[in-house]
């Protein structure tokens, strides 16, 4: 009798032990057949966007410095299983952008543009005295997060958020009119572009490529188009000013992410628009006359992608690696970061999607990719969500790297067929 | 202040919570779902880096009364670290809300969750002049 009650608590430790270590596979994530995931790295701090080298070194940005009081930090995995076993950091000023152009590292505070040099070991040369390439870029309370891309052509693309939800005269107050023209326009929501090289850059030395962009923090250069992708956080709180017009459902739903292509000189459209997923259209802003129906925006562009409401597309990656199968060479994946804007209603995103894409235009319906990043369930509360994507990268061999700035870890994904 | 001042004004505090109702509460509750929640989290437990967690945070159990009202009033975007944290979004002012109503979304947010500090009043929200 006795010796059965051991047993069958031998074999529920085991079993329990078993469940334990498959919810583990794959880091917890959810994976189309033939990808794994692997814990790249955990609790390094709040890494936003990743950046990595033709030898596979991973850079993270983080957004504030971490416990060994680092804000960015060099991840190496030098016996090649996957995860990082040699981790050092540096500087003090929290960001977001983070690029990696041959052995030129480029990074971000809210306000600067600063370009740190590596050597053949993509060991960082100057660790404390990098070149400030651009300067004195706008940071005020929202939005101030600064995201990188470059061209093929040595051009730096530096997304200046709005510091405003819709340009209000007064933000987020209820009842307080649009500003026509908005003047956060001239030094914000919008892309600048700026010399890669050059030292010293202000304002002045740069040119306004996109406007009408409230918040872009994913951006990418896609080589078949030879254009600029850019992803947008649409407003927030339609429910919150305009009880009237818009449900608690609704204002859930609207309006819609959007994803762009920026051809020099475009306007997308804010703070007078939004685009509303169901209607197709986009749509004139409450706070400058809109009523839900009224369209508006004549000269600004149509996305080209659009996804559910308040995600926070987080970043963007054009997969030029030859590891994946077919179907995802040139195409878009996009890190959701998850949303919060969405509550009383459960939270959405929290997962990296795809976009097939052919001759540098989206070719096809946008799905998950990779999931279960917040953990099992619907998240009703957004700080109960485990990890939250925010950085995409690509690995020398084709590998997708994920960054997550709640947790703090990186996951590697593979193919492996 | 001596201690008698001190006593005598705990004991204020404690008569002056007690005038706090159960329907005041509700009241508070209804103001934190339709002004606060979308931000706050029907937890009270924010948004990572960009809200301020309510639950367990120590100045929403303080002692700052002042501060609360105020920041409730004219809203808040001080970007100070809150408990060691910084939050990136900007909190909506709500001018229009009465002292009565302020005092009873700040005695929801102050019991609810895990916290468990003194209701407020509206005496005590009265007492706050100026905006600032
Ligand atoms: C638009 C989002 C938003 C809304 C709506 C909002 N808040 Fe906030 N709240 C914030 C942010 C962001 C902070 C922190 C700001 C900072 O650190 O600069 C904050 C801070 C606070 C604090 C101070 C917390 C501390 O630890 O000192 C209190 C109290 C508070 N909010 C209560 C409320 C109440 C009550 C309501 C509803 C009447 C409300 N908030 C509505 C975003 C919001």
């Amino acid at each position: 009798m006795k010796k059965n009650k051991i047993i069958l608590v031998l074999l529920i430790v085991l079993l329990s032990l078993v469940v334990a270590l498959q919810a583990q596979e794959n880091a917890g994530l959810k994976l189309p057949a033939g990808f794994k995931a692997t814990l790249f790295a955990d609790t390094i701090g709040s890494a936003r966007h990743i950046a990595i080298t033709s030898n596979g070194v991973v850079f993270a940005k983080l957004m504030y410095p971490n416990k060994a009081g680092n804000s960015i930090v060099r991840l190496q995995d030098a016996n090649q299983d996957g995860v990082a076993d040699n981790i050092k950091g540096w500087a003090k000023y929290g960001g977001t952008g983070i690029y990696v152009r041959g052995n030129q590292l480029y990074a971000t505070s809210d306000n600067d543009v600063y370009l740190y040099q590596l050597n053949e070991k993509d060991e960082v040369v100057n660790p404390q005295s990098p070149k400030t390439i651009v300067k004195g870029l706008l940071a005020r309370n929202q939005h101030a997060s600064k995201s990188i891309t470059l061209d093929g052509q040595n051009n730096i693309y530096v997304n200046i958020g709005a510091y405003s939800n819709a340009c209000q005269e007064k933000d987020r107050v209820k009842g307080s009119k649009g500003m026509f023209p908005c003047p956060i326009l001239d030094s914000a929501g919008g892309i600048w572009k700026f010399d890669g090289n050059k030292e010293n850059q202000v304002y002045a030395n740069g040119e306004r490529y996109a406007t009408g962009l409230r918040n872009v923090v994913g951006l990418d250069w896609n080589k078949q188009s030879n254009s600029l992708f850019v992803l947008q956080h649409g407003r927030d709180q339609l429910n919150s000013f305009y009880p009237e017009l818009y449900s608690n459902e609704e204002s859930a739903e609207l309006p819609a992410e959007t994803m762009y292509e920026i051809h020099k000189g475009d306007d997308a459209g804010w703070p007078y628009v939004y685009y509303d997923p169901f209607q197709k259209k986009k749509i004139l802003s409450p706070e400058y006359g809109g009523d839900g129906k009224k369209e508006g925006g004549e000269n600004a562009i149509d996305p080209a992608v659009f996804f559910p409401a308040h995600m926070a597309p987080n970043a963007l990656l054009f997969y030029t690696g030859n590891q994946f199968p077919a179907k995802y060479k040139n195409g878009a994946f996009i890190a959701f970061h998850g949303s919060w804007n969405r509550a009383p209603l459960p939270q959405e995103g929290y997962f990296v999607a795809f976009v097939p894409f052919k001759n540098g235009k989206p070719n096809g319906a946008w799905e998950i990719f990779a999931n279960g990043f917040a953990g099992e369930g619907k998240v009703m509360n957004t700080r109960k969500a485990k990890a939250r994507p925010c950085g995409l990268a690509q690995g020398p061999d084709g590998s997708l790297y994920v960054s997550d700035d709640s947790r703090g870890s990186i996951f590697k994904i593979s193919y492996t067929k | 202040m001596n201690n008698k001042v001190l006593f005598l004004s705990f004991i204020c505090v404690i008569i002056f919570s007690n005038t706090v109702s159960a329907q005041d509460l509700a009241k508070g509750k209804k103001i934190y779902e339709t002004r606060c929640l979308v931000c706050h989290q029907a937890d009270g437990g924010g948004v990572p880096n960009m809200n301020a967690p309510l639950d367990g945070a120590s100045n929403v159990v303080g002692n700052n009364i002042a501060r609360l009202v105020r920041i409730i009033r004219a809203g808040y975007s001080e970007k100070v670290p809150l408990d060691g944290m910084y939050y990136n979004n900007v909190m909506t002012p709500n001018p229009d809300l009465k002292d009565a109503d302020i005092a009873n979304v700040l005695s929801y947010i102050r019991t609810s969750w895990s916290n468990k500090a003194s209701k407020i009043t509206v005496a005590q929200v009265q007492a706050v002049k100026g905006k600032k």
